[in-house]
């Protein structure tokens, strides 16, 4: 048995339960068959018309019916699929009674187009300025999407559904959200104000306009056919992130407190790091510094050293800037090991779930923990002669697995990392 | 229910930095003069029939002084960046790399302004009977400026705050309307308080002149129509006043402010935060009570400044709770400063700190008698936040002894 506290002295934080959806699939179970196995989640957008779209596939969860739907609607289920699925498997509190709080990562919300439209036709007639929708907006008609259009809505819902304590936290990091919401539970077992803490990242935003606006930024792939291998990272013909959905959900708790009551610990958040990168709103600071002290800090944080760190879970978005820019950092912690250490990049398989990635892949990281195999990263046909990362390319591996860091990295200059072993360290 | 107190051992937290851009004026000074002269700024014709508290204008190029870096915001973004850097004047770290580079940052954002012409222009030409099943993504493809996108997301507003004074702690950007707000102080205090953190940059930024968020509002019947009143005479005539504002605190380890030599305005004791069901009349002030309970005993001269919307009935429990505390005098920053959403309760902070730091409270601004004149200078002052909807919060802001 070791010991429930840190190097540093801080209550060691385990994860007891997990929940995970994506284009893929809803469960771990299903999940991680498939992506060893080298699945794609990715295909044609069937939701809504992709006509006069540049890039017309992406990872959407299209077995979950929300209705009336919309993304928020999507995002607010999926999170509380996941949620049940963690909840279940950590065996924590009572039905509706979570014993501590919950951080949730979240995409923006916004009043979304298919409102935007009823609201329209609501007018009745074929002229009318912004102020005609303002005025039929109210008297009690449309009261339901007051609701679903605040940014905290859908925290609330999880909150009275599964009884967390205290007032939900909504957070967004952009791509690296999932990682944050991670990172607050952390702190707040290790600051001794709970035992436990659920956190949970969910994305459902593929809509029309999130589409168009990342498209409009040049950071969406347009190789859409097949869309299965759009997504490149590492490659030397990448062109882009695939946009995708999905969520997750982690049951976090002391270690003292899980095993008190005898829950299984399926593995430890060792360490977590975050650094803001103030060079540009979408770009990384060329010398890549902040990156490189994220992973430092990281490494500090759990108290390791590079050489401790034997799998790398990439942020690997397949944008011509990231992964480039990833090796390069990873190149300057790690040394000679980051040719050495095997990389993946899940997002060659369930596409980029923005907010939800950095929950996603730590779930598929602890997986990797759990049956000590790497999946692939898949569409690795012509590798990037500058990116000497020792990728596992196209076919799961079976590795000795010990520590993972993974990465995420936002709009907004947003970047962190998170370590996570099988055993306290 | 999350609390903050400082326990035993913990650290003590100053506010060393305020930084206030509102529909009053910019800085400390102005906006105390406009409280003093009870000012009040509202526009009832430009929104009519809704009423808003706009900006009062300010020079965006003394914060903000690249160009480039104005264009790529949008207006609820330049009035936080803009807010940031006073604040950042305030506590005398405007430019200071060593600090700058570590400070941590933890700021309440909503969303940015969409493009009204836009949306109306495919809506309008949907009425019209185009039906082409490519015809929004057409339209989007075309008429969106690229970089909107970035002056709409939440995180950006942080983003934007990095950059232009460059930053480089953490940046957490928290959501959730009014309780955002007090959950990114509850945050950005508990992680000082036990030794996470030093210094961190605490806020947010509303842009209230938007016919968008207006439509938002209005789906609940939430906004205040025809005619100003202040929001405890609001009863028969519920909503509130959007406000254009933003409020940034910097939020300070005693040591570290005593090190650099750094005055505080005030110490923030302790910000608790909950999410009552609200299901029943009574929920949120049931909540509200609980609260109160959490914070440290309050010994001193104590205030309340109230974050309440004027929205019902929401303002109604809220007036409830507060009448059962009868002794602690109460102002209403909706009032004055109309309901800036995420940043009501960093701006309650602010008003807090200001006042505990001038040695009296700002006089009352009310025609129900709600608010009671205060003699004495506060050493104690209750900030109060419950949202229109959900999300209740509460801090303590204390003279430093």
């Amino acid at each position: 048995m070791t010991a429930p506290r840190d190097k540093l002295g801080r209550p060691v934080v385990v994860v007891t339960g997990m929940g995970i959806m994506t284009s893929l699939g809803a469960g771990k179970a299903d999940n991680w068959s498939k992506l060893v196995a080298g699945e794609s989640g990715i295909r044609t957008i069937t939701r809504f018309p992709v006509d006069g779209l540049k890039t017309t596939m992406a990872g959407t969860v299209d077995f979950v019916s929300v209705d009336p739907f919309s993304s928020t609607g999507l995002s607010e289920r999926m999170a509380e699929l996941v949620t049940q699925e963690a909840l279940e498997q950590a065996g924590i509190g009572a039905k509706a009674d979570f014993p501590g709080p919950l951080f949730l990562a979240v995409a923006p919300v916004e009043v979304e187009w298919p409102q935007r439209r009823e609201l329209g036709r609501a007018v009745g007639r074929p002229d009318f300025t912004y102020d005609d929708l303002l005025r039929i907006s109210g008297g009690g008609k449309y009261s339901a999407y007051h609701h679903r259009f605040m940014f905290g809505s859908v925290a609330a819902h999880l909150a009275e559904t599964f009884g967390t304590k205290g007032s939900p936290i909504s957070l967004s990091t952009a791509c690296a959200s999932g990682a944050t919401s991670i990172q607050l539970g952390v702190e707040a077992i290790r600051r001794g104000e709970t035992d436990a803490a659920l956190c949970v990242a969910t994305d459902g935003t593929v809509n029309p306009e999130a589409l168009v606006r990342f498209s409009l930024l040049s950071a969406l792939s347009t190789q859409n056919d097949p869309p299965q291998a759009a997504s490149r990272p590492f490659s030397k013909n990448r062109d882009g992130f695939v946009m995708a959905e999905g969520a997750g959900a982690l049951v976090l708790e002391s270690y003292e407190a899980a095993t008190a009551r005898g829950a299984k610990i399926l593995g430890v958040i060792a360490g977590c790091g975050e650094l803001t990168d103030s060079f540009h709103r979408t770009r990384s600071s060329p010398d890549g510094k902040p990156i490189i002290g994220c992973m430092k800090k990281t490494l500090a944080d759990g108290g390791m050293t590079p050489d401790q760190i034997d799998h790398i879970n990439a942020h690997g978005t397949a944008t011509p800037e990231n992964d480039k820019m990833e090796f390069n950092t990873t190149s300057a912690v790690f040394g000679d090991l980051a040719q050495k250490i095997p990389v993946t990049s899940n997002k060659s398989m369930v596409g980029h779930t923005i907010s939800a990635a950095g929950a996603v892949e730590a779930i598929f990281s602890l997986l990797t923990l759990e049956h000590q195999r790497i999946p692939p990263t898949i569409n690795y046909e012509t590798p990037d002669p500058t990116i000497l990362f020792n990728v596992v390319g196209n076919k799961a591996r079976d590795a000795r697995v010990t520590a993972v860091m993974s990465n995420s990295f936002g709009f907004g200059g947003q970047n962190a990392s998170l370590i996570l072993t099988r055993e306290p360290a | 229910m999350n609390d903050t107190a400082s326990k035993p051992g913990q650290t003590e937290v100053w506010i060393t930095g305020i930084g206030l851009a509102t529909s009053l004026g910019e800085g400390l000074d102005a906006n105390w003069a406009a409280l003093q002269e009870k000012r009040i700024n509202v526009d009832e014709k430009g929104f009519a029939p809704f009423i808003v508290h706009p900006l009062l204008p300010v020079t965006f190029d003394s914060q903000i002084p690249k160009k480039g870096d104005q264009r790529q915001m949008e207006a609820w973004q330049r009035i936080g960046v803009y807010a940031a850097g006073l604040a950042l004047d305030s506590a005398g770290i405007k430019g200071n790399k060593d600090i700058l580079s570590k400070i941590d940052m933890v700021v309440a954002a909503g969303g940015g302004e969409r493009d009204l012409n836009v949306d109306t222009g495919v809506l309008t030409a949907e009425a019209k009977g185009v039906n082409a099943p490519g015809f929004l993504n057409e339209r989007l493809m075309s008429d969106l400026r690229p970089t909107l996108f970035l002056a709409q997301l939440s995180n950006l507003l942080a983003g934007n705050i990095a950059i232009v004074n460059g930053l480089g702690g953490t940046s957490r950007t928290f959501m959730g309307e009014e309780v955002a707000g007090a959950d990114a102080a509850r945050i950005a205090l508990s992680r000082i308080a036990s030794g996470e953190s030093d210094i961190a940059l605490v806020g947010g930024s509303h842009n209230g002149e938007r016919k968008d968020l207006m439509v938002l509002y209005e789906f609940g019947d939430f906004n205040l129509k025809d005619k100003f009143a202040p929001v405890w005479a609001r009863k028969d005539h519920a909503g509130f006043a959007l406000g254009s504002a933003g409020a940034f605190l910097v939020l300070e380890s005693r040591a570290h402010a005593e090190a650099r030599g750094a005055k505080p305005y005030a110490r923030l004791t302790s910000v608790v935060t909950d999410l009552a069901r609200r299901k029943q009349s009574g929920d949120m002030e049931a909540t509200l009570e609980k609260l109160w309970d959490k914070l440290p005993k309050r010994a001193g001269k104590g205030a309340i400044i109230s974050g309440a919307t004027g929205a019902e009935p929401a303002t109604s429990e809220e007036r409830d709770f507060l009448k059962k505390h009868a002794d602690f005098p109460v102002r209403a920053t909706g009032t004055m400063f109309g309901h800036t959403m995420e940043t009501q309760f960093p701006l309650g902070i602010a008003l807090a700190a200001l006042s505990i730091s001038r040695g009296a409270l700002f006089p009352p601004n009310d025609s129900t008698g709600t608010e009671i004149e205060m003699q004495s200078a506060p050493t104690q002052i209750v900030v109060v936040g419950a949202g229109h909807w959900r999300g209740e919060g509460m801090a303590l802001v204390e003279a430093v002894s």
